[in-house]
């Protein structure tokens, strides 16, 4: 008789964060509702509280080191264990982000809406579900939660031809995504049976049939054109340009962490018994995105595209550890996401910054030169970023490429490992060119605006972090992904 | 001293020093650097000072060991190699800065502080006893020496600075994975510990090569050494002084660190393809030295003749071989600078490197023809100067390896007596042709308060090079015992008529060649 019930109590439990913002997200739309854009600044601040209650929800399940049976919510639709913790605590933060340097950025447009702070709820509600998915379809609902109100945050300027570009080739080209790995599942569940992903993994123990292989590809497809990897990056530099710089920052970390973490729940839990099966695709991945991403930089004349590149180039290091396929490697990757999030918060803050007198955007690279005379600290952040994302020492964006490729020696890929950090060097030639604009040119005069003090607590924050600091925080970051790596790879 | 982390001061006096120039830009940023680096200095002196050469001391003294990371510590601790290189830097840092108190005039608090972070990194690098801490120094040190060359070098300073950059960065990612294997495979990451462990010799053929990438690009050797000319020419003075004088030693170090004590065997394996790359960078470069027109490219080009000398020692497996090597990179270190300095004194007068803008210098500038003159001797290695200590050492260890290569390296010394000679009659003698040339004015305090320092210590390091050499002779030894059993047959049968020798050459005789 109590049985269920307990079983329902328990899941309620288990999804109090997501209940929390879901809350949220209702009664604030209906705030923004009643009382119109004028409440946008409130309705703002009671999200980013919101998200971060919904941080203090997941933080001990992380702390705890949270996995077995008594994570699973649902009969198996939902896991609540450390690994979702971590990665949950990286959106919501980041979501937190872009909300708190928003207002600003829109009101000069005077498009400030009070849609804008509910929409990214519902996105990271969508999104911190992919992380907790255990079954295909908890998985798709909350990637379509997060992928609807992503499609209208990245049209959010809707006078601006950019934004609605942005809009459109993300709508069109997410929907095309999802139809893939709509695909991929259906393959799946037709040649395993299940659609949970403990079901399919022990279907897929029993060996590999080569419908299956499909189902595995389409899947992982679907899977890499959310996370921007090559060869299914196209969207990124479009999207990341044309959207608002906001939600741009928001686009390269909160659903960026959650698709990578959804790749690494079904690739290592669903399809973790033939891992040989996915393994190449992965490495073939990771290779060509760094390879592309480094070259595809070099030529780019926009800050927010060349980001764009820097983050498929990110994402192909990232890879690394998943193609390893081990403990190590997925809490290599989670260390790498975890420096990836605060390296881009800053990156973007910068751009966020650049302002020409009237207080307009200043995105070209032409413009930039000299900033280091202007703007000293707004440089000096600049080429901490760039120099941290080259992967440079004592600088703290060192170690995550170091953490995912000691992960990759450990498990004998030495020559995977050789290729990619060799290429990294390609990628180092076009951040010194940002850091050569910033320090060498003589300065172009253009950006001359004040400085936000949010954007300087912001800097200063994700600086620290970023300088020599850094290492001293590698104990502890070790330590937080370790176990939820281990949640990962808990079987049962 | 025991216990007290003198070595961690050391690394914290320049790195608050540097925020400190950052904080006050242009005002006080000189004499703050000027106090930190003078402070390093005295601490280095106080090193060298407690440093114990007795009977049976220590290898690794002032060992510092703080577990503050995931997988790797804060592990610092010195033997007498480490000890030499960093008394190097902490002796050439004030004149650093002394050579930029006026000829930089723009960004002064970040160029200070760009300075006191390479000592930092620079002291880091030889004190590290952690895998991973010394990369970190190792590789961190390209960023301030990228701005200092883009933003304070000369016209072609952006390409330049580039190169160095790329170049440096592309030669030592590849040691990165290596020592991640080598953690991996060993257990641990205690350069100590490792330099006693013995990896497969197959493993070792990938491990060197790895190393061998990064430290032959830093050394710089031929024909990886192009970036040397432009980042010398196009770097400001101290920017030179620092990338001759300790920055190119990081190679060396590299090699008598890890390369030889950790792969004695493909060390063995791979001299033959140093002694090649040597012989062939000592006669090119030498010849290329001789055609320049300008004088800092000349210096550049007979850096990477002496750096030649340096490894040729290194890999003849012998103790006056690695004697010799030491003494080359401590020498020029000094000489270098030196010739970097005086490259710049006369720059800062007519901004020309031309050589041909000069002549006559004796005449009006008295004084600094004459300390030109010793630094052209001692780079040339006329006996009496720190030159001729370590480049007949080297030779002379080499000589028990092989002839020829003796031979073609001993070459190298006399093509350098032409090109330096050469160079010094141009600038120093004949007419005063040029008129702006012949108005400069000789020497001011500042400029002696540099150049003696150097000229006494070049003094020293030849007429009594034990000083010198007293600290390093352990651990010098220990390294020769370490790499003996790899150690390839020579061709000079120096040891003949003991049969026991007789017997060991008998041995390898027919693989000698």
């Amino acid at each position: 008789m109590g049985a269920p019930l307990m079983d329902w109590a328990h899941s309620l439990r288990l999804i109090a964060p997501e209940e929390l913002l879901s809350t949220a997200g209702l009664v604030l739309l209906l705030a923004a509702a009643w009382a119109g854009d004028k409440a946008s600044r409130a309705i703002s601040i009671v999200a980013v509280a919101t998200l971060v209650g919904a941080m203090a929800l997941v933080a001990p399940a992380l702390c705890a080191g949270a996995t077995g049976p008594d994570t699973v919510a649902f009969y198996g639709q939902f896991r609540a264990d450390a690994f979702a913790s971590f990665a949950k605590l990286l959106i919501y933060g980041s979501a937190a982000v872009a909300l708190i340097v928003a207002p600003a950025f829109f009101e000069k447009f005077r498009a400030m809406r009070a849609e804008y702070p509910v929409l990214v709820l519902f996105a990271a509600v969508g999104t911190g579900m992919m992380v907790s998915a255990s079954d295909f379809l908890t998985l798709y609902i909350g990637l379509e939660m997060n992928s609807l109100a992503s499609y209208v945050l990245a049209a959010f300027l809707r006078a601006d031809d950019r934004s609605a570009e942005a809009g459109l080739k993300y709508f069109v080209l997410g929907a095309l995504a999802s139809g893939i790995l709509l695909f991929g599942v259906s393959l799946t569940y037709g040649f395993t049976g299940s659609t949970s992903f403990e079901g399919v993994r022990l279907a897929m123990a029993g060996g590999l049939s080569t419908g299956m292989v499909f189902g595995i590809v389409f899947v992982l497809a679907g899977i890499a054109f959310k996370i921007a990897a090559v060869p299914f990056h196209m969207w990124t530099p479009d999207v990341y340009e044309g959207s608002p710089t906001p939600v741009t920052l928001f686009f390269a970390t909160a659903p960026k962490v959650g698709a990578m973490a959804m790749l690494m729940r079904v690739a290592l839990d669903a399809f973790g018994a033939q891992a040989a099966a996915w393994q190449q695709i992965v490495i073939f991945a990771a290779i060509a995105s760094i390879v592309i991403g480094a070259l595809g930089a070099i030529g780019q004349q926009n800050i927010k595209r060349l980001l764009a590149y820097s983050s498929i180039n990110n994402v192909g290091f990232i890879l690394i550890g998943l193609a390893v396929a081990t403990p190590q490697g997925a809490a290599a990757m989670l260390t790498y996401l975890a420096i990836y999030v605060v390296m881009t918060v800053a990156s973007f803050v910068v751009v966020l910054g650049l302002q020409d007198a009237d207080g307009n955007q200043v995105e070209r690279f032409a413009d930039i030169a000299g900033l280091s005379r202007s703007r000293p600290l707004l440089a000096a952040a600049m080429a901490t970023v760039m120099f941290s994302l080259a992967g440079i020492p004592p600088l703290f964006g060192f170690w995550g490429k170091f953490v995912v490729f000691q992960a990759a020696v450990a498990a004998g890929f030495v020559p995977l490992a050789a290729i990619g950090i060799a290429a990294s060097v390609i990628g180092a030639f076009y951040y010194l060119k940002v850091v050569k604009v910033m320090y060498f040119d003589e300065p172009a005069g253009k950006v001359t605006g004040q400085g936000d003090p949010v954007h300087t607590v912001l800097l200063v924050a994700t600086g620290l972090v970023l300088s020599p600091l850094g290492y001293l925080l590698t104990k502890w970051l070790g330590a937080l992904s370790g176990s939820a790596a281990a949640a990962l790879f808990h079987v049962g | 001293m025991n216990g007290f982390p003198i070595l961690s001061l050391m690394l914290l006096v320049p790195l608050v020093g540097a925020i400190a120039c950052l904080v006050s830009g242009e005002r006080l940023s000189r004499q703050i650097a000027l106090a930190a680096t003078l402070i390093d200095f005295v601490l280095g002196v106080l090193l060298w000072l407690n440093f114990d050469m007795g009977a049976g001391h220590a290898q690794w003294q002032f060992v510092e060991r703080v577990p503050l990371f995931a997988g790797f510590s804060w592990a610092l601790g010195i033997d007498g190699i480490a000890l030499m290189l960093i008394v190097l830097t902490v002796f050439l840092m004030p004149i650093c800065i002394g050579a930029s108190w006026e000829s930089v005039e723009k960004r002064l608090g970040e160029y200070y502080a760009a300075f006191l972070f390479m000592e930092t990194l620079m002291i880091g690098v030889f004190a590290a006893q952690d895998l991973y801490l010394f990369y970190i120094m190792f590789e961190a040190g390209l960023i301030p020496m990228y701005l200092i060359i883009g933003i304070w070098g000369g016209a072609d300073r952006i390409y330049a600075s580039y190169k160095f950059f790329l170049y440096t960065l592309l030669g030592s990612v590849l040691m990165l994975i290596a020592m991640l294997w080598m953690a991996h495979d060993a257990g641990t990451t205690d350069i100590p510990t490792l330099m006693a462990y013995n990896f497969a010799p197959q493993a070792q053929t990938w491990l060197f090569l790895a190393f061998f990438a990064s430290f032959a690009v830093k050394m710089p050797m031929w024909p990886v050494h192009t970036w040397l000319p432009d980042a010398h020419v196009q770097a400001p003075t101290a920017g030179s002084v620092i990338l001759a004088g300790v920055l190119l030693k990081m190679g060396g170090y590299g090699f008598i660190r890890f390369s030889l004590p950790m792969f004695p065997e493909a060390s063995a394996q791979f001299a033959w393809l140093v002694f090649a790359l040597s012989m062939i960078a000592v006669v090119v470069t030498s010849l290329i030295a001789l055609v320049q027109h300008d004088m800092k490219k000349l210096i550049a080009y007979s850096s990477v003749a002496h750096m030649a000398i340096v490894t040729i020692g290194l890999f003849a497996f012998n103790v006056q071989g690695l004697e010799g090597s030491m003494i080359v990179m401590l020498s020029h270190g000094l000489v270098a600078g030196a010739l970097f300095l005086c490259v710049g004194i006369i720059y800062d007068r007519l901004h020309t490197r031309e050589i041909d803008r000069y002549g006559g210098l004796s005449i009006n500038m008295p004084r600094y023809a004459l300390f030109f003159l010793l630094f052209t001797m001692a780079s040339i290695g006329l006996p009496g100067t720190s030159g001729f200590v370590g480049e007949f050492l080297s030779l002379g260890g080499i000589y028990q390896v092989s002839s020829w290569v003796a031979l073609v390296c001993t070459t190298g010394i006399i093509l350098g007596a032409a090109y330096m000679l050469y160079l010094y009659r141009r600038v120093a003698f004949g007419v005063q042709k040029n008129a702006d040339a012949a108005a400069m004015t000789d020497l001011t305090f500042r400029e002696l308060a540099m150049v003696v320092p150097l000229a006494l210590a070049v003094l020293w390091m030849g007429v009594y090079p034990e000083s010198f050499l007293a600290p390093m002779r352990a651990d010098i030894a220990a390294l020769d015992a370490r790499v003996a059993r790899a150690k390839p047959a020579g061709d000079a049968k120096v040891t003949a008529g003991k049969p026991i020798a007789d017997a060991h050459m008998s041995e390898h005789e027919g693989g000698a060649h």
